[in-house]
């Protein structure tokens, strides 16, 4: 019997597990994900969790506790830079420290240090070391980083020709290396809108209250972050003074100033979490940019443990309809 | 002369008003932080800043109409938010429409060139970089003397005799350090204001708790932001040793004054090991030194949304249970109340002192101070 390795399904889930899940297979263990959130997870999370913290921190802890019982080992990077010039939220740089001592019993943890910017091997050593908890040879664990990144360009690609993550894990898992085209051309109005924030806010159905199908049946297409052109993005000039610091919120201000700049969004939709510390800024960089620029609508909404489905959707169909009479009102529409 | 500004520290506004007004800038004091300057900030700032954004925003926007060009403030390498906020506040009051323009001190050993720039552009009467440094220089032993001043308050603060005294001499003695301009006159308004703090009537026999605070900066400096949380303990008959001053934090990271000679890192480091940006990793850290140091409890003071401190927080129950050190927590925003406060705090205080007690075995009644000793058990009539 193999070993067992959990992998919570909340925050970098939804970016990188087709990655971890490979590199944990390639070792011979058997990899079990949390799934995906359901309503006692998030009840669990926010009893275990600090009350000030944010949703999809909760989430994370909810996931851990559904997962602990079942595994031998939980995986809970400390990831720290993946790209050598912007960190992630300081959260997720104390998540196996938060995880560990505010949760009892739980499995060992794998809690590696992901640092690209400690040098050009750094992440290639960090997952030798996860591999070397689980007993396996330099080798191998070389050969499994390897086959987890070939995945992860698998996942790019796959984002890059307009999938959403949680469809491209999909994909992944099945075999299937080409968007179906369903997927993509269920657009009926016309309407393209930017879902802008973080993935593991807008991917997760439960906390984002099923926004992107609700959005997608109303005959808008969505794009979100991932699926904008990723080099174009990383060398946008920034019209901010200072870089932000964090990943996503960096990744999303690009986002922003690009699609002003570019066009091809009817509407932008910002959506945060309740009490998020990087979003405090980037929401007010955002919205400052949508009012210099008035060419494409901006909202904002943010969720929390309590938001309401009608409340959300009430909104989006405002918002929808807005969008689609000042479309109609303009000469040429 | 340009017209200059900075955000407000609890009294370090002495020091830098000397420093800028040396260098030739024309500063416009800003005024303590108070409700109408909250009131101004909220209104402006994104929902979810923590609170020192929302307390300096006010601020400049209170000093901003008297003409303000220039405002000078701190940086930050990241992953705390607080690097950004200078930016921040430079977008939203140029697009309230006034043009000033923001001068930012980040590390000057990540970035040398950038602070003499920067330190250039704040000395328009060209003095030399020698004067410039006999400057600096002076308004660091000011600094220096106002840190020393607020340290020893909160030792003679709990052991006053009668209430209030402390906290009038010190008011009084801050004005000798504020007129002393010369290396010599701080000096000795330093050390005449120390010694006038002593005379202060005290009652060396007194039973008092001690307690350290921990937290996030600008809450633990600024006492408008947590609701002089200091001098409402001392009141209470409460030692209070801060963890952080502005010299202190500015000069070293280490903590040479424990028994243990541990850093406040090496401290951390079983249950943090990672540097968050901020304070978190200090306020484990320090709530682990007071421990070992033997204090009755540790107060934890952080702005709403303090991602660091949140970080902290989920982390210091563990620590107060390995330790057995008693941490009470606050998350001070704009909503936050003083008399919500003071009843938190002292519940916290008769948890200690009973606890103390307990270990002493004797009576708690006893061990109270005597303004607030009563003829029953928990009579706490003078109390307000």
């Amino acid at each position: 019997m193999s070993v067992r390795v959990g992998i919570p399904g909340a925050l970098l889930y939804y970016l990188y597990y087709p990655a971890w899940s490979v590199f944990f297979r390639s070792l011979g263990a058997e990899v079990v994900s949390s799934g995906r959130t359901t309503s006692e997870m998030l009840d669990q999370g926010v009893r275990e969790a600090l009350a000030d913290a944010c949703v999809p921190v909760k989430l994370y802890f909810g996931h851990v506790m559904t997962l602990a019982q079942k595994v031998d080992y939980l995986f809970i990077p400390r990831v720290v830079c993946l790209n050598k010039e912007t960190t992630y939220c300081p959260k997720f740089l104390g998540m196996p420290d938060m995880i560990r001592h505010s949760i009892p019993d739980l499995p060992p943890m794998i809690d590696v240090r992901l640092d690209a910017r400690e040098g050009w091997n750094a992440l290639r050593l960090a997952y030798r070391q996860a591999a070397e908890m689980l007993g396996a040879g330099r080798w191998a664990a070389d050969r499994a980083y390897w086959k987890a990144a070939a995945a992860e360009r698998r996942l790019q690609a796959l984002l890059q020709k307009g999938c959403q993550p949680p469809e491209a894990i999909k994909m992944l898992n099945r075999g299937v290396a080409r968007p179906v085209p369903e997927t993509t051309a269920r657009a009926s109005t016309g309407m393209v809108f930017a879902v802008l924030g973080y993935p593991y806010i807008i991917h997760d159905q439960y906390i984002s209250l099923g926004m992107l199908p609700k959005l997608q049946k109303m005959g808008v297409r969505v794009v979100t972050a991932e699926n904008l052109p990723h080099r174009q993005l990383m060398h946008w000039h920034s019209k901010l003074d200072k870089r932000l610091f964090w990943t996503f919120s960096d990744l999303c201000m690009r986002a922003t100033e690009y699609l002003y700049a570019r066009g091809g969004v009817d509407g932008i939709i910002h959506l945060t979490a309740f009490g998020c510390g990087p979003d405090s800024l980037l929401d007010k960089f955002m919205e400052m940019k949508a009012r210099e620029q008035k060419t494409i609508p901006f909202m904002s909404l943010t969720i929390d443990e309590q938001s309401g489905e009608a409340g959300v959707a009430t909104r989006l169909e405002a918002f929808v309809d807005m969008v689609r009479r000042k479309k109609g009102a303009l000469p040429g529409a | 002369m340009p017209k200059v500004t900075f955000p407000h520290v609890a009294e370090s506004y002495r020091a830098f008003k000397m420093l800028l007004e040396d260098l030739g800038n024309e500063v416009i004091l800003p005024p303590r932080p108070s409700m109408h300057t909250l009131d101004r900030g909220v209104q402006y700032a994104p929902e979810f800043a923590c609170f020192p954004v929302k307390i300096l925003l006010g601020t400049y926007l209170e000093t901003c109409p008297q003409g303000v060009e220039l405002i000078v403030t701190s940086g930050g390498v990241g992953p705390c938010r607080a690097g950004h906020y200078a930016q921040l506040h430079k977008k939203i009051l140029r697009s309230l429409g006034y043009p000033i323009d923001i001068i930012v001190f980040e590390p000057p050993r990540l970035y040398p060139l950038d602070f003499l720039h920067n330190i250039q552009r704040l000395n328009p009467g060209r003095l030399s970089y020698r004067s410039v440094y006999e400057c600096i220089k002076r308004a660091w032993r000011k600094l220096q003397a106002l840190d020393d001043l607020e340290k020893l308050s909160h030792r003679v603060r709990p052991r006053e005799i009668t209430r209030g005294a402390t906290t009038r001499t010190y008011r009084k003695v801050l004005e000798w350090i504020d007129r002393a301009y010369t290396w010599r006159e701080i000096e000795t308004a330093a050390s005449s204001a120390l010694h006038a703090l002593h005379e202060v009537p005290q009652d060396p026999f007194r039973r008092i708790l001690r307690v350290g605070i921990v937290g996030e900066i600008y809450v633990l400096l600024e006492p408008a932001s947590n609701l002089e949380i200091e001098e409402t303990l001392g009141h209470l008959g409460v030692e209070v040793e801060r963890s952080m001053f502005l010299t202190g934090w500015t000069r070293d990271n280490t903590w040479a004054e424990t028994s243990e000679g541990l850093t406040v890192k090496d401290a951390a480091l079983p249950y943090l090991p990672e540097l968050l940006g901020g304070h978190g990793r200090d306020s484990i850290g320090n709530t682990i030194l007071y421990a070992k140091r033997g204090f009755d409890g540790v107060i934890q003071l952080a702005p709403f949304t303090c991602i660091p401190e949140i970080v902290a927080r989920t982390i210091l129950p563990r620590v107060s249970r390995d330790h057995n050190i008693p941490v009470l927590t606050f998350f001070l925003d704009e909503q936050t109340g003083k008399a919500g406060t003071a009843t938190r705090l002292e519940a916290f205080v008769d948890l200690m002192r009973r606890k103390k007690s307990k270990q002493a075995g004797s009576d708690c009644n006893e061990s109270l101070p005597w303004h607030r000793r009563g003829f029953g058990k928990y009579q706490y009539s003078n109390l307000r």
